[in-house]
């Protein structure tokens, strides 16, 4: 151990004095040179030198910069000498008990939320019985861009590639569980009982198991007798909760455990030992479908081009929602001045959007406006005023005429529209 | 096999004849979530709207459950949708029904069967058409947003998708289709007609739900919010996550930019976002 907590008083008196000739080579021995002015003391307490916080300022006095910017490198010397950045502790479980299964949405690529929860509650059951510790078994469907597996709690992995599981394909997907069945026979299976995800698949997965699954789950109790787990789900429409003994087929709600922070689990990579059978499929996908923009609800819609008080050219404004394939949306002023319907109207009285990308045209950013885009991604702001809160806010903000970059943005649509067609037909 | 008691329930189908498929819908008590009262159940109601937008295919409506006043009230909001009749499989209060909806599915073979997602009484879970599908051997498609297009024993049908996107399907027929919130909104269901249509009651062998009965059923309880956890090494930042205000920090500012320079940098942000199609 290198910070062990034996002293040397004479070095010590040499650091405390000033004067001492040896005092700045003591002072660096000891690991506190000029820049540091904290340090663990020999009890083990954080002690600090009043006199070397702060720095001298311009007009010769000194000054205490208390916000941080000036301390971080202390700090992170401070990390360095202490524990490692990473604390977190690394879990392989070599022999489990048992499998609990786990088929996340991976919706987009990666792991949603809910994943994560499910994920969490995954690790309550394997790891309720700290001598015969089970193991999370995740199934992974086609491509994924997840890096960070193995902090979800995930100690095995079974990642199933290939064109077959490519879009809508249950029958493909049911098949290839069916066999992760006949192999391991995990003690659970888990899904998040999401829309068109694993709520689709879990159901489809109970019916050819034959097993009764509960679905709406969210929360789990550990019996206290040999009864086991007992889980408390949703049922009828939202309206009541079923308290029942926790089944073999579980489908999870958002937020039913906690997700897993404090370990890293090995995430090891184990394969199918038969080759899948072919599945007679009798749905088949033919792709995503070109929705008109207009018709989508405001809450749900993906990407909102908004209007506020600062646009003067409607026609022009309309014109760019059109060509961008945006759903219109409005602050309160553009809709109380009768340029857009009520039901267009974004904020605290309208509607709170969940849109991944929202562009704000000419909206200063009332507190309300700002409380009804608090779920979006990318907020790109197109605004006269670079002061106002909306740019603060924004990820992008362009300052400037908004109907003449609106007229640029629409030609350069134009024209990759333009592109992209002679290639398609070229192809 | 598990399942919900007297909720769900069913249709049947015409004979068949014709070039169009016969088509059944499955309909089942709703109960309003405020005043909990019987009513034609939202899902269901939807499916049944479905149903008759097919063009000139009449279906056919089927319930499986008890039969007493409030079943009835709500059964008669399905028939004012424009129907003379509504074939009831009786069943006892607290039965499983999915095996005396499947013995009906077998002989009517109706080329589709459509439904809501999930009862709005008992159990709720939704799995019902799964286990018909699963029992009969047919395809199942969830959340569909309307139906094309059935020609030669195919159909073509529009998937509702999250955010307002709709996904394009075929499916080979027979095949189980449910509905949720997404479908179409049900017309009116008219009083006359609702008086007026009958319910033909079949009366069939029910089986008792056990394992339903003996679970617990209480009225939902609010879920908590989950509290942000703060993992913060220092008081100060602990204090700097309370109050930090909700902003997105570091933004890009393009002032000064002639308006073509603008769009460029915005245009950029929308396709590395993907939301240009």
């Amino acid at each position: 151990m290198k910070d062990d907590l034996r002293r040397d008083p004479r070095k010590e008196w040499i650091a405390r004095n000033r004067l001492h000739p040896d005092h700045q080579r003591v002072l660096a021995e000891l690991g506190r040179g000029a820049a540091s002015a904290e340090w663990l003391g020999p009890q083990g307490i954080m002690r600090k030198d009043p006199h070397r916080v702060g720095f001298i300022g311009p007009s010769g006095i000194k000054r205490i910069d208390r916000s941080g910017a000036q301390q971080a490198a202390t700090a992170s010397d401070i990390r360095q000498r202490g524990a490692a950045a990473d604390t977190r502790q690394s879990i392989d479980i070599e022999t489990p008990a048992f499998l609990v299964a786990v088929v996340p949405d991976m919706s987009a690529g990666r792991l949603s939320s809910q994943d994560r929860d499910v994920l969490g509650l995954a690790r309550q059951l394997a790891d309720a019985d700290p001598q015969r510790p089970g193991a999370v078994l995740a199934v992974l469907f086609g491509e994924h861009k997840e890096e960070a597996l193995s902090e979800a709690g995930i100690d095995r992995l079974l990642h199933l590639e290939g064109n077959e599981f490519a879009g809508y394909t249950p029958e493909a997907r049911l098949a290839a569980l069916m066999a992760v069945e006949r192999q391991w026979a995990p003690r659970h299976w888990l899904l998040p009982d999401s829309a068109l995800g694993g709520a689709d698949l879990g159901r489809r997965l109970a019916a050819r198991l034959g097993e009764r699954p509960a679905t709406g789950v969210w929360q789990l109790n550990a019996g206290t007798d040999e009864a086991g787990w007992q889980c408390l789900a949703r049922g009828a429409a939202g309206t009541r909760d079923i308290q029942r003994p926790l089944p073999r087929v579980v489908l999870a709600l958002a937020e039913c455990a906690e997700p897993v922070y404090e370990a890293r689990h090995a995430a090891r990579r184990v394969e199918l030992s038969q080759a899948l059978p072919e599945t007679l499929g009798r749905i088949t996908d033919m792709g995503a479908v070109a929705v008109d923009p207009a018709g989508v609800a405001l809450a749900e819609a993906e990407f909102i081009l908004s209007a506020g008080n600062g646009v003067k050219d409607w026609a022009g404004f309309h014109r760019a929602a059109e060509v961008l394939q945006a759903t219109k949306g409005a602050s309160r002023v553009a809709v109380d001045d009768g340029f857009m319907p009520r039901d267009r109207q974004v904020g605290a009285t309208g509607t709170w959007v969940t849109a991944r990308v929202y562009v704000a045209v000419g909206i200063s950013g009332a507190i309300q406006h700002l409380q009804g885009i608090q779920s979006c991604d990318k907020v790109v702001a197109i605004n006269f005023d670079g002061g106002c809160d909306m740019v603060k806010r924004a990820d992008l903000a362009v300052l400037g005429d908004a109907s003449q970059i609106l007229a640029a943005l629409v030609a350069l649509v134009e024209q990759y529209r333009q592109q992209q067609q002679e290639s398609r037909d070229a192809a | 096999m598990p399942h919900d008691a007297n909720s769900q329930t069913s249709a049947r189908a015409q004979p068949h004849g014709g070039g169009q498929p016969s088509v059944a819908v499955l309909v089942s008590m709703g109960r309003h979530p405020l005043t909990e009262r019987a009513r034609r159940a939202d899902q269901d109601a939807r499916a049944v709207e479905m149903a008759l937008s097919l063009g000139d295919v009449q279906p056919r409506l089927l319930h499986a459950g008890h039969f007493d006043q409030d079943s009835e009230a709500a059964l008669r909001g399905y028939l004012g949708m424009g129907f003379d009749a509504l074939e009831l499989i009786e069943q006892e209060p607290g039965a499983d029904v999915i095996a005396a909806l499947c013995d009906r599915l077998r002989d009517a073979a109706p080329q589709l069967v459509l439904t809501g997602a999930r009862a709005e009484t008992d159990e709720g879970s939704g799995l019902l058409p799964y286990l018909l599908a699963e029992a009969l051997g047919w395809p199942i498609v969830a959340s569909l947003a309307s139906i094309e297009r059935i020609e030669q024993g195919e159909a073509t049908l529009l998937q509702a998708l999250p955010r307002g996107q709709r996904r394009r399907l075929r499916v080979r027929l027979p095949a189980v289709f449910t509905v949720d919130g997404s479908a179409p909104a049900p017309r009116q269901s008219a009083f006359g007609p609702a008086r007026r249509g009958v319910v033909e009651r079949i009366a069939c062998t029910s089986l008792q739900d056990a394992a339903f009965a003996e679970w617990r059923i209480q009225p939902a309880r609010k879920r908590p919010k989950r509290l942000k956890i703060v993992k913060a090494a220092s008081a100060r930042d602990r204090f700097k996550a309370a109050a930090a205000k909700a902003e997105g920090g570091g933004g890009q500012v393009l002032a000064d930019v002639t308006p073509e320079q603008g769009a460029e940098a915005i245009f950029k942000l929308l396709q590395e976002e993907g939301v240009l199609r």
